[in-house]
């Protein structure tokens, strides 16, 4: 399978990136880790016109934290340099979980976090996790730069606010107001199987209560879902056994899911349920240093 | 090097090609590519080298992986184009004119082939893996190569050739 014939640019600045986009017409695509997009034009599901390969931008292929502990996450970060993440690990338990389970090792050796988020795919595991951390993404255009919480980024299936001149340059994790503490569970059918159900669930705890939390999740509806309410129940008390099944009940509420051939809707909601409460369970006892959140996949016939 | 493309009608002049220098097992090439061929058929059609297999067109298999500077990708969703400046390394270029490498030979000696589709990207992955981690586990092993598609083996003994592999590359130090 072939895409259409488009033209192709590789610029080597950011500037010229994004003068290259503004010039392109009407429907140029940036080019990241390639790894939804190329697929697509080859399915001719997308026609770009302009391709604008981003791969030869020099300084885009960090992630790093800020002394308050802002975490920068560059547009060429790949999955799997932070499935590698000696910084994760230590510091961010919800990344550090997500990223071993994002579609195979040889996909992640080029797709790209930002990339995904940018796809907006409702079925993305990104997503999910950046929403219930509370990030935001930083696009850069013609007419500077702008931040955009995750909350707001995705329109709709495929669709982001994107301008056709703007790249997105990095993603954006706000710091801890306490310890970090949480995980991504994600049932899976085979390796590089988009999730049956996923749950992200990010916490700051400090002197025993949860000073933040946030909780999302992937696959179980049309869309990403931010479990706000399932967050609120957990947010100014300790985890106790009752605040822990208040948020797991409360998720899988919040939870849209659609029986197809990865499961049932029941059976994708009680699994909501379970994860949430595993994840929490695990951050109750185990602390914040990610090793409480230890096999991320759980993976299902 | 002659590659032919689809006429579409369009004046010859609107095909937008492009020239491309990279590497292939070390050997230095020119190459002048439409934007969209993939990497898989500039290597398959272009360079002639067919050990690199396609089996599923849509970046599920592995079949097609090869390394470009060293790290595992799936051939047939990268633009050709953007092997500009790098380094490829496909099945071929792993044994020498009269020796198999240890990988090869780890499959043979174990029986991690078949029919034989999967094995050029299987060996890709594993090479990627031992490159980076010599002493790989049996969980490491299994880890790496979860990309790669087998229908015949069962992967039992492709998982363990690649540990033969990764202990006769340790012996030769
Ligand atoms: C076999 C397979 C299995 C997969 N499984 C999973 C999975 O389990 N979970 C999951 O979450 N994902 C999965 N993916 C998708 C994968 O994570 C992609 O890497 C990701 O969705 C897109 O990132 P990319 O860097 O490859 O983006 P690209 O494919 O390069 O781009 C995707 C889209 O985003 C736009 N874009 C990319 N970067 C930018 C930017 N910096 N600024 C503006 N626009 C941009 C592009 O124009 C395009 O529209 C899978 C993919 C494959 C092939
Ligand atoms: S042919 Fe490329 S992954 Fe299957
Ligand atoms: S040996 Fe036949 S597909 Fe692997």
């Amino acid at each position: 399978m072939y895409p259409s014939r488009f033209r192709y640019e590789a610029p080597r600045s950011l500037d010229e990136a994004i003068a290259t986009l503004r010039d392109g017409g009407d429907y140029a695509k940036v080019l990241a880790g390639g790894q939804s997009l190329v697929p697509l034009m080859k399915l001719r599901f997308a026609s770009p016109e302009l391709v604008v390969d981003i791969n030869n931008v020099p300084g885009l292929d960090y992630h790093r934290a800020d002394p308050d502990g802002t975490l920068r996450i560059g547009a060429l970060c790949r999955h799997a340099d932070l499935e590698r993440s000696v910084l994760l690990k230590a510091a961010q338990p919800t990344m550090a979980a997500a990223a071993p389970v994002i579609a195979d090792p040889i996909v992640r050796t080029r797709g790209t976090l930002v990339g995904s988020l940018c796809h907006a795919d409702p079925q993305g595991d990104w997503a999910s996790v950046v929403l219930a951390l509370g990030g935001s993404v930083v696009a850069q255009g013609p007419r500077g730069r702008r931040t955009i919480p995750m909350a707001g980024f995705v329109t709709g299936p495929f669709e982001n606010v994107l301008e056709p001149d703007e790249v997105a340059v990095e993603a954006v994790i706000p710091p801890a107001t306490g310890t970090r503490a949480g995980g991504y569970l994600k049932l899976e059918r085979r390796v590089g199987d988009f999730a049956t159900v996923g749950v992200a669930v990010a916490l700051d705890i400090s002197g025993g209560t949860v000073t933040s939390a946030g909780i999302a999740l992937t696959g179980v509806g049309g869309s990403t879902i931010a479990a706000t309410d399932a967050a609120r129940a957990l947010a100014g008390q300790p985890l106790t056994a009752q605040s822990i099944e208040m948020a797991a009940g409360l998720a899988a509420e919040a939870a849209r899911p659609r029986t197809d051939h990865r499961g049932s809707a029941d059976y994708k909601r009680h699994m909501v349920h379970t994860f949430v409460t595993r994840i929490l369970r695990r951050a109750g006892g185990s602390g914040v240093d990610g090793t409480g959140v230890a096999g991320t996949a759980e993976r299902a016939a | 090097m002659t590659m032919v493309y689809e006429d579409h009608g369009d004046e010859i002049s609107d095909v937008p090609m492009r020239r491309i220098r990279f590497s292939v097992n070390g050997q230095k090439k020119i190459a002048e590519v439409e934007p969209r061929l993939l990497l898989a058929h500039l290597i398959r059609r272009g360079l002639g080298l067919t050990g690199t297999h396609m089996g599923c067109d849509t970046t599920n298999c592995g079949a097609c992986t090869v390394l470009v500077d060293g790290r595992p990708v799936k051939s047939c969703t990268m633009l050709a184009v953007q092997a500009d400046g790098r380094e490829i390394s496909t099945v071929e270029g792993l044994a020498t004119a009269s020796e198999l490498h240890p990988l090869q030979e780890g499959f043979k000696e174990e029986h991690g082939l078949q029919c034989g589709f999967c094995t050029p990207g299987m060996m890709m992955a594993a090479k990627a893996l031992l490159d980076e981690n010599p002493d790989p586990s049996e969980e490491d092993v299994r880890w790496a190569l979860s990309g790669n598609l087998c229908r015949c083996t069962g992967y039992q003994n492709i998982v363990k050739s690649v540990l033969w592999a990764a202990d006769k590359l340790r012996e030769e130090g």
